[in-house]
This record gives structure tokens, C-alpha cells and sequence, in this order.
């Protein structure tokens, strides 16, 4: 049996949108303007994150549209024949031609790396961008693939026991980053 | 002889060859003498001595019984020995042991091997590899030459040294107008015709019973109509001819319906069934399980009933056990590809006694009839009786023994039973026939006083070693 | 427990693909679902996944046929196994090996899945019971063809929407089609109506025990149905004596422009292929506006790919 239990709020509604104001701004002014930018978010919580970007960085550059895709990455996974489940494969939505446009993979944790790894592959079977930046909102450190985030929310130290969770609006009614301690209990 | 004692004492059976034995408080039962009643019984130089209370001054090997049946000893009147030419799959030898273990005294074997057995050397070879057990084996011989269909077998000579039944089983003769000679023929010398009832322009390449299941698992249907059919032009021919017929492996509700009405009208003609044509169903293919493959294939719960109920008002003479060995290798291909045949000596008294006397759908009596009796009357043999001076030719089964089949476990040399795992209650734990005792191992912790048997194997009684 | 807890996994049952004979329809959605998303990654620029990489799966077919056999092939490369085939026909390996020795040594070169077209019914079960590989029925005599009404399936879900309450016509030689049977136990587990028409020649023994109605007259099932799923009449039950002549079936149950009109309905054509055009359905059928037959070709690699993957990720000893 494992519990859990609340360790920290990392950051809260107000810090969420003051972050995601920071990052937007920063990938505008890393990519010299937005006229070539383009969002991918990594399912599940990537996806409602990049829309946010994509309206901050929008309103920063006078309304222009910027193209927001969904990457499901399934079928990359590393670990797939070795998993006990199947993962559900879900659909894969990047309406826009990512032929030399600058792709921004957008994400909720930057744990392992591998999650990242296999988001840049399955965008390279779409065609060749110009080049491909990461945008988290929480590295926690913990990498096992030589992978760094362009542009991050917040770095934490954390450990294994712990997890970091990221809750969204759009998905569980309330925005908030906090870290679980999870512990095995025994009988 | 040599290789056969090795394998009884693999396989768990012990030979009792006192010539003096009793067996104290078992239930005797023989229908055909109205005789139920729990009773010491003494065998002597392989002759029932004694009935009744046990005599106080007697010396011999005494076995207490109690608890057990002893009943006339059950007759299998369709078995497949495969011998000769299909001995990686039985043995006239191994398939005796089987019979034994089974509870029976006394097989008669089908035609169906190679060559078939359609002349005298053939019936003696394998009269021969049965001499010295307790079971007897009377082969059937073929219809026609070969089985081919073409030309009758000499039946004259095979009727001169002791064949009193013939038929081309594994297939129909497919002639009316040779089946019509063959029971003209065969009724000048008394003999039966027993017929595979099936009419092969309908069954061609049928594998299962044709229905809801055939069309649900994509495989060949073998109709129900295509029985029907073979039963009432061979009853008709019958009729016509006057000959003696007896339809084996009766499988469809209205084959016993074709009987029943046959026999209403006072036609001599009588009918077997089997144990898994009373107990399985074709839903149990649902697995394409080949141990299930059989012909006449197996039918629906109804057909069981109905089969069920002409068997308990006599409609159905007897019970047969269809016993057809085939090795795993051969049964382990393509379910179309896979021969038909299951084995049924071992497991016939336990499935029936299970299924249908204990659940009351079956008298005791009428069992022990059907088992016993009954074949020895349609195959004009002698009868086997409880009665002193008669020869002892017993079954000795344990009613509430409860045992769970095991395929690997056979003591044929197939392992190719559909009932596999089954959990019955009724085994046999021993045959007395020709002068020879056997008793399966459990049967000795009853045995009193001594707990090993240190004589010789067995050794028959002269008086009956020319019986 | 936190919505995070629950991660995105709906395990369908789902060890080996014999058939869609007792499949619930939640397992069945997720093939369809799966195989929808494989139809995107089939119109990309680079139309393959690195999912299998490092599975084998063996394509062995004991009966001819062309196309199951690509779309399979083409599945497995899209999903970046290996492959190996083996092809024959039914009765030279009668002659030696047998089936379970041939597979067992094609499988000790490490195999792990088993694409198996056979000609016996049950061929499929019988592998499955014996080997390690996971096996996918690519058709067993005249028992299921399952890929086959998946992809059948698919092609009307996209077609129409939603499989539940639609009405399946199946029409020709319902008795030998393993078509047939894998469309109506998969279609009817998922909700819709099936009613089969043929000659009764070729309608099998108590087949409303499927859960089908039988209706003997085309006109009237065109007007019942919404989509007709049209059989390949084999040409051997001629001289089987099952159909006097292609001319008197086809003037029964041959699909025309004539009686599709007369139905005057928007229904979808479909076949499995290969076609005999002029017999069980007309040219000018087969290329109208009501047909769907090239869309199911394309919806067979997808959802080959879907079964593949899907069989691929779970453990053989899960439940």
C-alpha cells in the first residue's frame, strides 16, 4: 500500500501565470519575434499548456497567430514492449507544416528525458524543422538522457520518493504545481 | 506373455492366483436371475462353489468385499484393438489391459486394421494375443473384403471358426444392394450385421455434428438426417430380408426414434450407444479439442436425452464403448485433419455410473444389463452368470470410489479420452474370467491380515485353460 | 486517489487476435480507435512508427493470398518489426511436417508474433494453445478472418459515424465465408443489426443461432439495410454442386446499379476483395458512388498495425 502526502505548493495560481508570462517572453525574444515559431504540446498536460503559451506570446506580438500542435508520443515510447499495460495510443494533431519553422515542444515536468526523446523523434517524422527548443514548467531534475529544457518555470532538487504534480485548469479545474512524498507503508 | 506382467505391475494391478477365493460381503447382482443381495461369494478352480453365508471350515484367500459390486462381468461389444497393423496406437494386448481396468471381461474388436480382419488366420492371430488374459476378445469380422465395399468376406469360414458378428465399422457399406446380400448371407449363419449407420453423400467431410456450433466454428457439418437416413434403409432392409442387424454408436434423436418404432412393430433388431454420445455435446468443440472428434460425431443435449431415455426402457439394447485409440502425435494437427475416435474402455463404468445411475436417470439394474447382458445376447455368446457352478466371469466395482480421469494415466497405449479431468465416482477394482483373478491395487487394502500378494503373477486354472 | 493516478491505460483483453467471436465491444473500440490514429501516421511524410522495433513477426501462409499477406507485411514495416514469410500451399506440408513442427521451428528462431493464414478452421486456436509467439488469425478456413471485419468495421464507423443500431447487410456465401462470420460476431458485440441473404445453398446450418436473421430476397434487404457488405463468390461452388451457374446466381443476388436505385437509399457498398465483377457485384457498383471498397484496403494496413501493436505490448501470461 502506498500514501501520500502533500509536501509543498511550489507554485500557485497567480505564480503559474507569472511563469507562463516569463517563458512566453522568453521564446519570443530567443526566436528574434514569433513570426516563425510553432507550439507542440506533449500530451496530456503539454497540450493545454501550449494553447497558454501560444495566447501569451500571441498577445506580445500584436495578435498574431500562432500554430499549436498535439503530440501524442505512443508510439515512441522506449519502454513499450517492456511496460505491464498498453498505454492508450491517442491522436497526434499538428495541422501545420513543420517544414523550417522553429518547433517548440512544450511540457509539463522534465523528469528523465526520455518523454522528450521520443517527442523529438516523432516530430521529425513530420518533416525537418529549422530546429526544435524545449519549454517546461517544472525541471526536476533527475535526467537519464542528456536533454536541457530552453526555456524553464522553475528548476527544483527532488528525490525519488517524490513527485512532482502539476494540475491544470483545463484538465483538473485548478492550476497549481505541488511535490507528493510518497511512502510504502507496511502492514 | 513376458512383456504383458511387466506392464500389470506398472500399472498397479496384482494377480490373485489362489484357485480357492472368496470374496466376504460384497452386493451380487445379476439381473438376468433377478439376484440382489449382499452375499459371500466363493470362486473354486475358476467355477463360482459357493453362494451365500461363508462356511466356517473353509480354507483359501479370502477378500472382504463389502461395499462392492460383484455383478456378471461387463462385455464391450465395440472396440477398437487396432491390431494388426495400427499397434503404435493399441495393442490387442494393452487393449485387454485397458478392458481390465475398465471392468471388462470380454471385447469384441472391429475389422478396421490392416490388413482387416476378413479371414480365419487373421481372427486367430488375434484370438491368439488375448489367450491367457481375463478378458476375452471376439473379433468382428469384415463385411466385405477389405472393408472395400465391394465384394462380401467369406463369412461361411469365418462363421465355422467363431465369428458371430460382421461389419465394415469405421465406414458404412454404402451399397443398399450389397447390404441387402450381406443380411440375407449372414442370416444363413445366424450372424449379426452390425452397421455404422451413416450415409456418406450426406457426411462427406463432416467433421462435427452440423448446427449452431458447425456454423458458429466454420467447420463441416456432419448432419443429423445423414443417421436418419442410414438407420431406415438398414431397418428396412432388415425387414425385407429377415437378417439380424444391430446399428452401432446410435448418436441422433431420430435414429432412436427410427429403433423405438422398429421394435414396436416386432422387428428383431437391436441398438448400442455410447458413453460420450450420452454425456458430451457438440458445444464442447468450441475449442476445435481433436480428443473430442468423433464419429458419429456428438450431438446436442437433446439427442443425449432422448438417447438417455430409449436406453433406460430398453429401446437401446446396450451400452458400447466405440474405445478407438489414436496417439497424441496423430491427434495433435488440424482439428479437420485429426482422426475420429476417443477411448472409452477405462472411463465407461465411471462416466455412466456417474453421470446417469447416480443421478437416477439409470437403474442399477438396467446398467449392469446394458454393460453385461445384453451384448453377450446380441452377439450369441455365452451368458455370464452369478450362479453356482457357472463359470466366474465377474466385474467387481467400487460404487463409491472416487477417482479423476487422467489422460496420462491411461492403460492404453493412447491418451485420446475427451474426459479428461473429469471427476467420477465407480471404478472397477477387479475382473474374475478364465480362471484368472485381477485386483487394481487399492482393492488389496481391504485384503486382510497380509499386505503383500508374494505368489507368482497368475497361473490358470486348468479346468478353464481349454474353456 | 488524485486524477493522477489514472494514468491513461485501459488494458484490452487482448494476448493473441483468433478472432472477434466473445470480443466485447470496449476491446473492439480500442482496436478501431488505435487503428484510427495508425491512418493519420499512414498519411505522414514518414508513414512509420519505431514501436516494434525489435519484434519478429512471421507471416505464415498456408493458403495463398496476395493481398491479406501485404497489407500485413505492410503493416509490420510501418511499425518497424521485422518480418519473415513463409508461404505454401495446404497440401505439400500435408505430405511431411506437420503444422505445429513447422511453426515450432520457425518460431526457435525467435518469433514473437505469428501471422497465420490457414486453410483449416481452428488452425489459429490450435497454434495459440501450443506456441509461445502471440498468434493474429489472417483467416482459418472457413471459420474468422478478424483484421478482415476490423477493418470492415472501421471503414463503416468512418464511413457513418457510429457502428451501434446501424443495419448490416451480408450478402452471398455466407456458409464458406470467414468474412462473414468475424463481420457478424464483431458487428453485433458492438451493438449493430446483421441480416445475411444468400442462396440457401450457401446460407449455413441454423445460422440464426449467430444472432443473425436470414432474408432470402435481396430487393428487401437493400431497403432494410444502410450498409451491404458484399461476399466473394468463390467459383469452386459450382462444382461443388452448390449454385447451378454464376449466370442464375447472379440474376438473384448479384449486386446491381438496378437494384440499388430501386432501393432508393443512400447505402454503403462495401467487399472484401478479390472481386468478380459481373457476378456478385457490378462494375459500375463496385466504382459508384455508393462503393467504400478502396477506402477498406487503405483501413486494413491501419488497423493490421493497431492489432500488431496492441498484441505486441502485453505479456503473455497477463490475463
Amino acid at each position: 500500500m502506498t500514501t501520500e502526502r502533500t509536501k509543498a505548493c511550489i507554485i500557485d495560481r497567480v505564480g503559474m501565470e507569472r511563469t507562463l508570462a516569463r517563458l512566453a517572453a522568453e521564446i519570443v525574444e530567443r526566436n528574434r519575434g514569433a513570426g516563425n515559431i510553432a507550439l507542440i504540446g506533449i500530451r496530456t498536460r503539454g497540450a493545454p499548456l501550449a494553447h497558454r503559451l501560444a495566447k501569451l506570446i500571441s498577445s506580445l506580438e500584436g495578435g498574431k497567430n500562432i500554430p499549436v500542435g498535439i503530440l501524442d508520443i505512443t508510439l515512441y515510447r522506449d519502454d513499450y514492449l517492456i511496460s505491464r499495460k498498453t498505454p492508450k495510443v491517442r491522436a497526434t494533431e499538428i495541422p501545420f507544416d513543420i517544414q523550417d519553422r522553429a518547433v517548440v515542444l512544450v511540457d509539463d515536468v522534465l523528469y528523465t528525458g526520455r518523454t522528450v526523446r521520443a517527442a523529438i523523434d516523432a516530430v521529425l517524422d513530420y518533416g525537418r524543422p529549422d530546429r526544435i527548443q524545449l519549454a517546461v514548467l517544472v525541471d526536476r531534475g533527475g535526467r537519464e538522457m542528456p536533454v536541457a529544457g530552453d526555456f524553464v518555470g522553475k528548476k527544483l532538487v527532488t528525490s525519488p520518493g517524490e513527485e512532482v504534480r502539476v494540475h491544470l485548469e483545463e484538465v483538473d479545474g485548478r492550476d497549481e504545481v505541488i511535490i507528493v512524498e510518497l511512502s510504502s507503508e507496511s502492514a | 506373455m513376458s512383456n504383458f506382467r511387466i506392464n500389470l505391475q506398472q500399472t498397479g494391478w496384482h494377480c490373485l492366483t489362489d484357485e480357492r477365493i472368496a470374496f466376504i460381503g460384497a452386493r451380487l447382482i445379476d439381473p438376468q436371475i433377478n439376484l440382489d443381495a449382499v452375499q459371500d461369494i466363493i470362486i473354486e478352480s475358476g467355477r463360482i462353489a459357493h453362494i451365500g453365508k461363508f462356511p466356517a471350515n473353509w480354507q483359501g484367500e479370502r477378500i472382504k468385499a463389502a461395499g462392492n459390486i460383484i455383478c456378471p462381468g461387463f462385455f464391450d461389444m465395440h472396440t477398437h484393438l487396432r491390431e494388426p497393423g495400427f499397434e503404435h496406437k493399441e495393442s490387442v494386448l494393452s487393449g485387454c489391459l485397458a478392458a481390465a481396468a475398465g471392468g471388462f471381461t470380454g471385447v469384441a474388436c472391429m475389422p478396421n486394421t490392416d490388413p482387416a480382419i476378413d479371414t480365419p488366420g487373421i481372427v486367430q492371430f488375434i484370438r491368439q494375443q488375448a489367450e491367457g488374459q481375463p478378458v476375452e476378445v471376439h473379433p468382428v469380422a469384415a463385411v466385405t473384403k477389405g472393408r472395400k465395399g465391394e465384394v462380401l468376406s467369406e463369412m461361411v469360414e469365418l462363421a465355422e471358426c467363431g465369428v458371430t458378428a460382421f461389419s465394415d465399422d469405421g465406414s458404412p457399406v454404402a451399397s443398399a444392394g450389397l447390404m441387402r446380400r450381406a443380411m440375407e448371407y449372414a442370416k444363413m449363419l445366424k450372424a449379426v450385421i452390425i452397421e455404422h449407420c451413416e450415409e456418406p453423400t450426406l457426411t462427406a467431410n463432416g467433421v462435427m455434428h452440423e448446427g449452431a456450433f458447425s456454423t458458429r466454428l466454420g467447420l463441416p457439418g456432419w448432419p443429423s438426417v445423414g443417421e436418419e437416413l442410414a438407420v431406415q434403409r438398414n431397418i428396412s432392409l432388415a425387414g425385407y430380408t429377415g437378417g439380424r442387424l444391430h446399428i452401432a454408436h446410435i448418436s441422433t434423436r431420430a435414429g432412436a426414434e427410427l429403433v423405438r418404432r422398429a421394435k414396436q412393430e416386432g422387428m428383431n433388431i437391436t441398438a448400442e450407444v455410447t458413453p460420450q454420445h450420452l454425456t458430451l455435446t457438440c458445444e464442447m468443440l468450441t475449442g476445435y479439442d481433436s480428443d473430442f472428434k468423433v464419429n458419429p460425431p456428438l450431438r446436442e443435449t437433446e439427442d443425449c436425452e432422448i438417447l438417455l431415455q430409449a436406453l433406460a426402457d430398453g429401446v437401446i439394447d446396450c451400452i458400447a464403448t466405440d474405445h478407438a485409440p489414436h496417439t497424441d502425435d496423430e491427434k495433435a494437427v488440424e482439428f479437420i485433419r485429426a482422426p475420429f475416435g476417443m477411448l472409452g474402455l477405462e472411463t465407461a463404468l465411471g462416466v455412466i455410473y456417474t453421470k446417469l445411475v447416480l443421478s437416477g436417470k439409470l437403474s442399477l439394474t438396467r446398467f449392469i444389463d446394458a454393460m453385461s447382458v445384453k451384448p453377450r445376447q446380441i452377439l450369441n455368446l455365452p451368458a455370464a452368470t452369478i450362479a453356482v457352478g457357472a463359470p466366474a466371469n465377474l466385474t467387481i466395482f467400487d460404487p463409491n470410489l472416487k477417482w479423476t480421469v487422467d489422460r496420462n494415466k491411461m492403460n492404453s497405449k493412447s491418451h485420446n479420452t475427451p474426459f479428461h479431468s473429469w471427476e467420477l465416482t465407480g471404478r472397477a477394482v477387479g475382473v474374475v474370467n478364465r480362471g484368472i483373478v485381477w485386483m487394481i491395487k487399492q482393492a488389496l487394502l481391504c485384503y486382510p491380515e497380509q499386505s503383500e500378494v508374494s505368489r507368482p503373477l497368475f497361473q490358470m486354472s486348468a479346468s478353464l485353460r481349454s474353456a | 486517489m488524485s486524477p493522477h493516478n489514472k494514468i491513461d491505460l485501459e488494458p484490452p483483453v487482448l494476448t493473441h487476435l483468433l478472432g472477434l467471436d466473445g470480443v466485447p465491444e470496449p476491446v473492439i473500440t480500442e482496436i478501431l480507435d488505435t487503428a484510427e490514429n495508425f491512418l493519420a501516421v499512414l498519411e505522414r511524410p514518414i508513414p512509420k512508427v519505431p514501436s516494434l522495433r525489435g519484434v519478429t513477426v512471421a507471416n505464415l501462409f498456408f493458403e495463398n493470398s496476395t493481398r491479406t499477406r501485404i497489407s500485413f507485411e505492410l503493416a509490420e514495416k510501418r511499425l518497424s518489426a521485422d518480418t519473415i514469410n513463409f508461404s505454401t500451399s495446404g497440401s505439400s506440408v500435408a505430405k511431411g511436417e506437420t503444422l505445429l513442427d513447422t511453426v515450432k521451428n520457425i518460431e526457435a528462431m525467435k518469433v514473437d508474433v505469428v501471422v497465420m493464414r490457414h486453410w483449416a478452421a481452428g488452425s489459429s486456436k490450435f497454434l495459440a494453445d501450443r506456441i509461445d509467439a502471440k498468434v493474429v488469425n489472417a483467416g482459418d478456413g472457413t471459420h474468422e478472418h478478424p483484421t478482415q471485419g476490423l477493418l470492415d468495421m472501421l471503414t463503416i464507423r468512418r464511413k457513418l459515424g457510429a457502428l451501434k443500431g446501424l443495419k448490416v447487410l451480408i450478402l452471398g456465401d455466407i456458409a464458406h465465408s470467414r468474412v462473414a462470420r468475424s463481420n457478424i460476431f464483431g458487428l453485433l458485440n458492438c451493438g449493430a443489426e446483421v441480416k445475411v441473404c444468400g442462396p440457401a445453398t450457401l446460407i449455413p446450418r441454423e445460422a440464426e443461432s449467430l444472432g443473425v436473421e436470414v432474408i432470402p430476397d435481396l430487393d428487401e434487404g437493400l431497403k432494410w439495410c444502410n450498409v451491404v457488405n458484399v461476399l466473394r463468390l468463390q467459383l469452386e461452388r459450382m462444382s461443388q454442386g452448390l449454385i447451378p451457374s454464376l449466370r442464375d446466381y447472379q440474376r438473384r443476388y448479384g449486386l446491381t446499379r438496378l437494384r440499388l436505385e430501386k432501393a432508393a437509399k443512400d447505402i454503403v457498398v462495401m467487399h472484401p476483395g478479390p472481386m468478380n465483377r459481373g457476378v456478385e457485384i457490378d462494375s459500375n457498383v463496385a466504382d459508384g458512388p455508393w462503393s467504400v471498397i478502396l477506402s477498406q484496403v487503405k483501413h486494413g494496413v491501419a488497423v493490421r498495425m493497431a492489432a500488431l501493436f496492441l498484441i505486441s505490448g502485453r505479456e503473455k501470461d497477463e490475463g
